[in-house]
């Protein structure tokens, strides 16, 4: 390996220019990145492997001597990540080296032995370097999806308010664990700084209601009760209708309604109001929403 | 030692808990409680959580006692304020209070008072402290 | 799991409990849990805080931060030497099945922590460990 760090550390340049004279199109993605940046990158990953194989002869990639190279290759996957290179354009930036690797050492070593010794050490080296690089690449792949993830989940669950003390919460998608943990505070939250005491809670955009889905209804409208504010639940849809009861979910202390419209004139009229026609102006009636004096029990 | 202060407000009784309760302020509220509902003939009791920051089981226990005793001493309880979190805690921790009646605020829980009593709005409301 | 910070208090009065509380708040205030996450831990702590109490005769809770792969958690470790759980299991879902709300000490505390374990020895004592990752 000592003679590999000497005929590499010897022949830096012209395996440089090699790896980026014969980088495939696809490797160097001009569209993502400046060739000057491309050079940059080489030349400094080249010299932190050379330095690499001078110091570590096993090539033990997590050793301290591979600090350099290891952070580098990191750097260049996650920025390539976020470039939008794909994995394989990223991986391949570092196994285009081994050509230009094994030119140099054709061109040194005569010697069957050594040559096949130099060979196997190198494409070991560079395996390992590439494998290093794939993991960097799919560690910033996965934290850029939890990110979006997160945002998403924040985005997709808004609080509407209907009217003075009414609320209403169109849920779209599925409701899993994770996500009721965001509605539920979401929307008590909402009660609280809205001082509304009714929540429609409409679920046309719920694809199915399972047991599980149901529980998490529960606990959303068991928790609002506990601060004083009841829910309605609305869109359910005849299906879903069927599926409660089979499934034996007991919703009897909930109140439900097929629309939403029927949840908000439910929410009105328990608040003691109602909507009336009343002599419109010149584009005709417009209904108006009055408080009834005498308040119902 | 400390207590909790109880408010008189015409013929409610208004208990705002903004302290870390211990057990044995605890059972004292309940008493001072019941005593007040007794001596005054309070038809309504308010109690006012907005300042807890936690309920556990044990205190959740002490809440339906009150509106229980309460209850057979002729007085309707009302549980307002109580903060999102320590609902949501205590949905997972499986307690729902059932048979509790609660209320946003002070005001609607009054406003639940007046209706489930079918009192009236009185002019002159006394205060007076236990 | 490597620990970061331990401390330990006792469980001997009603006291303690709240003592307990006001430690476990501030140190998942420290921790920068969610306001929910904290209230959940506090609450737990003070459920199990209290059996120890009532049922173990009195013990000790202990907090740790712990490091996990990639996360911070706070652990809390409950001890007594009291009579010990008869059986676990059944208490573990008698919190569960009355819902109304008398002993949920141990099942419903679980519900509100990531991990739970519980080990409990008649004549000996129990221990209970609970832990929320942040």
């Amino acid at each position: 390996m000592s003679r590999l760090a000497e005929i590499i550390a010897r022949n830096e340049e012209p395996i440089r220019h090699d790896w980026l004279d014969n980088m495939s199109r696809s490797v160097q993605r001009t569209d993502l990145m400046s060739s000057g940046e491309l050079r940059e990158q080489s030349h400094r990953l080249l010299g932190s492997i050379v330095r690499g194989v001078q110091t570590d002869e096993s090539a033990q990639l997590s050793g301290a001597a591979w600090n350099e190279a290891r952070e580098m290759l990191q750097e260049i996957s996650a920025s390539r990540a976020h470039q939008g290179f794909t994995p394989s354009e990223t991986a391949n930036f570092v196994f285009s080296l081994k050509q230009p690797l094994y030119n140099a050492i054709r061109k040194e070593l005569s010697d069957a032995d050594e040559l096949f010794g130099a060979v196997t050490a190198v494409t070991m080296l560079l395996d390992r370097l590439a494998l290093l690089t794939m993991e960097a690449f799919i560690t910033t792949r996965e934290e850029l999806i939890a990110r979006q993830q997160q945002e998403l989940l924040e985005l997709s669950t808004p609080v509407v308010k209907l009217w003075d003390g009414v609320l209403a919460l169109p849920i779209i998608g599925t409701l899993d664990s994770a996500r009721t943990q965001i509605v539920m505070e979401n929307l008590l939250q909402t009660v609280v700084a809205t001082n509304s005491k009714y929540a429609i809670i409409d679920i046309t955009g719920v694809p199915t209601v399972d047991t599980l889905v149901a529980q998490h209804l529960l606990k959303t409208i068991t928790a609002a009760r506990l601060m004083g504010a009841e829910c309605i639940i609305s869109g359910v849809r005849p299906q879903i209708a069927q599926t409660i009861v089979h499934l034996g979910i007991d919703l009897t202390q909930v109140v439900t309604k097929a629309k939403l419209s029927d949840a908000f004139a439910l929410a009105l009229q328990k608040s003691g109001r109602s909507v009336v026609q009343s002599n419109g102006t010149s584009n005709g009636t417009t209904p108006s929403v009055v408080t009834t004096l005498a308040k119902e029990k | 030692m400390e207590r909790i202060p109880i408010l008189r407000m015409g013929s409610f009784l208004l208990v705002t808990i903004q302290v870390d309760m211990h057990d044995k302020l605890a059972m004292q509220l309940q008493d001072d409680v019941t005593a007040r509902i007794a001596e005054w003939g309070a038809t309504g009791v308010l109690i006012d959580i907005s300042s807890l920051e936690i309920v556990d089981s044990f205190i959740g226990r002490m809440l339906a006692n009150i509106a229980a005793m309460s209850r057979v001493l002729g007085a309707e309880t009302v549980v307002v304020g109580m903060q999102p979190a320590v609902a949501i805690t205590l949905v997972e921790l499986g307690m729902s209070l059932p048979g509790i009646r609660t209320a946003l605020n002070v005001e609607s829980g009054m406003e639940l008072l007046y209706r489930t009593t079918a009192e009236q709005p009185g002019v002159g409301d006394e205060r007076s402290q236990a | 799991m490597s620990v970061l910070k331990r401390e330990q208090l006792p469980l001997r009065s009603s006291a303690d409990i709240v003592v307990a509380r006001q430690k476990v708040r501030q140190w998942s205030i420290d921790l920068r849990f969610s306001l929910v996450d904290q209230t959940k831990l506090v609450t737990a702590a003070s459920e199990l805080a209290r059996n120890a109490l009532d049922h173990g005769q009195g013990g000790q809770m202990t907090l740790e931060v712990v490091n996990g792969l990639s996360r911070t958690g706070l652990k809390l470790i409950f001890e007594d030497n009291g009579p010990g759980i008869p059986d676990v299991e059944q208490a573990l879902k008698d919190g569960y099945t009355t819902g109304s709300g008398m002993g949920l000490g141990l099942g419903g505390s679980r519900r509100l922590v990531n991990e739970f374990s519980i080990e409990s020895e008649l004549g000996k004592g129990t221990r209970v460990t609970v832990l929320r990752w942040k």
